[in-house]
Formats: structure tokens, C-alpha cells, sequence
């Protein structure tokens, strides 16, 4: 079973490097859509089948929609000029530099955590949902406010002003 | 069953978060920085069911759950931000809305 870790592992770390590495938008979204795939992968490697098919549906299938739909509606293609210029590798420089530190931290810090073997059988839905309808009710309450106002944030900002289009009206 | 030592199972979720943060920090266009954030959202979410899987608990499922919900609600209105910002600037450089100005 380690060896699909490993290999489900190594398939997300490269396509999401060439997913915030890539020039055109859509083929990176793709290539971050088969990081979702990958880490679902190791999801259900973890014993959480039921966060593993989530992770396929509204990850995958329903916030990637979203990322391609706006893609292909503002028609990006055109590599701008400022984007251009922070992508030569003088620019990445820094910023990998000081990630790495902070990654260099993680590795020291997880190097001596004792090793437990993961549990036998895997855990269900049933548990999920007991636990997520009774200690955490607060959570989905809170949570069901917070797409309430998502709702009608994204409605406000999605909407477009109407404007009078009478050349006579027209005002510069 | 999965006998990967937990650290390298952090150390996995850690090196997405870092890919993340370094995609956040040189990418211009705003497209590609929320892609950033997804994967950075993705990678904490991957860190809790790691830990909810270590001690055998549901309570890391629930929390990837809210940080599903949590990343719905952020992606859509996000989205809907650069909508507007393209139709505004007719473009997605992040440097180029830096005037607090009204272009009505």
C-alpha cells in the first residue's frame, strides 16, 4: 500500500508545480484538477473514503468548474507584460528561498514524531456524520450562515450595473 | 494498510502548502493566485485528515468539511471580485489595482 502513497504523492507535487508554474491558465487548471485527483488518492490511502469522494466531487468537480468557467469567460490567453517580467528566475528566487526555510523548519520539526501505524478499517461516513450532527452542530450552523452570506456576496459582485445606453443620455 | 510514518504524511501536506505559498508569492495574475490558495487550503485540509486518521478519530472529516464549505464560499466571491476587476481594468495584473480610485 506504500507504494501508492509514494506514487500518488510524487504525481500531486509535480502537477501542482506545473500547475503555478504554467503560462496558460487552462492547461494549469488542468494540471491542478490532476493534483485534486492525486491527493484524493492519498485521501482514501488515509482511511477517509468518504472525504476522498467528496474531494472528487466539490473539489474537482464543482470549485474547478467554477475556476474554468471564468477562465474561458474573460478569454485569458494574452501573456501580459508585468507577468512576464515576474516570472523570469531571478524573481522566484526569494520567495523559493524563504519557502524552503520554512519547509527545512517542517522537516526538522516532523523528524521526531514517534511512529503510530494507522488504523485498521477505514473510517466511515456514519462516524463523520454523527460527529458533524451532533459535537459540531455549532460548525454546520455557522458554516450554513457563512454560504448564506457566499450566496448573496457572489450575487451582489456577479451582478452588472445597468446602464442607459441613449446616446443623448450617455454621460462621459 | 498504510505504513508511512506520519512525518512523511506531513512532510507531504507541508510541501503542497509550501508550493502554494511560493505560487502566491511570485504569481501576478489573480487567477493563478487563487489557484494558489486552493492548493494551500487543500494541503491544511490534507494535514487534518492525516491527524484524524493518526488518532483514529471522525473530528479531522469534520473539519475537512467546513474547510470545504469555507473554500466554496471564498472561491465563488473571489471569483466574482475578478470579474468585476476585469471589467474595470480589462486586465488580471494583480499590480495594476493599486488606485483607490472610483473609474466610474
Amino acid at each position: 500500500m506504500d507504494v501508492f502513497f509514494y506514487i500518488a504523492a510524487v504525481v500531486a507535487i509535480i502537477s501542482t508545480v506545473m500547475a503555478i508554474s504554467g503560462r496558460n491558465a487552462i492547461h494549469s487548471l488542468l494540471f491542478l484538477i490532476l493534483s485534486l485527483l492525486a491527493i484524493s488518492v492519498v485521501f482514501y490511502l488515509l482511511n477517509a473514503p468518504f472525504i476522498a469522494a467528496l474531494e472528487v466531487i466539490i473539489y474537482a468537480g464543482a470549485i474547478m468548474v467554477l475556476f474554468i468557467f471564468v477562465t474561458m469567460m474573460l478569454n485569458i490567453g494574452i501573456e501580459r507584460e508585468t507577468e512576464k517580467k515576474w516570472l523570469r528566475p531571478r524573481m522566484w528566487i526569494v520567495p523559493s528561498i524563504l519557502a524552503a526555510i520554512l519547509l527545512l523548519d517542517l522537516i526538522l520539526a516532523v523528524k521526531n514524531i514517534r511512529p503510530v501505524s494507522n488504523g485498521e478499517e477505514p473510517i466511515l461516513p456514519k462516524q463523520v456524520g454523527i460527529s458533524l450532527f451532533s459535537t459540531y452542530l455549532l460548525g454546520v450552523e455557522i458554516a450554513a450562515i457563512l454560504l448564506m452570506a457566499g450566496v448573496i456576496g457572489a450575487y451582489h459582485l456577479g451582478s452588472q450595473k445597468k446602464k442607459v445606453k441613449h446616446r443623448f443620455l450617455e454621460i462621459k | 494498510m498504510l505504513t508511512v510514518p506520519v512525518g512523511i504524511q506531513i512532510l507531504f501536506a507541508g510541501i503542497l502548502f509550501f508550493l502554494g505559498l511560493i505560487g502566491l508569492l511570485v504569481r501576478r495574475n489573480m487567477i493563478f493566485m487563487l489557484m494558489s490558495i486552493e492548493v494551500m487550503f487543500n494541503a491544511a485540509g490534507l494535514v487534518f485528515i492525516i491527524a484524524g486518521t493518526h488518532w483514529k478519530q471522525p473530528d479531522g472529516q469534520v473539519m475537512f468539511i467546513f474547510i470545504l464549505a469555507v473554500t466554496a464560499v471564498e472561491v465563488s466571491i473571489a471569483l466574482a471580485m475578478i470579474l468585476q476587476v476585469y471589467h474595470h481594468f480589462k486586465t488580471l495584473d494583480a499590480d495594476a489595482v493599486n488606485n483607490l480610485k472610483d473609474h466610474n
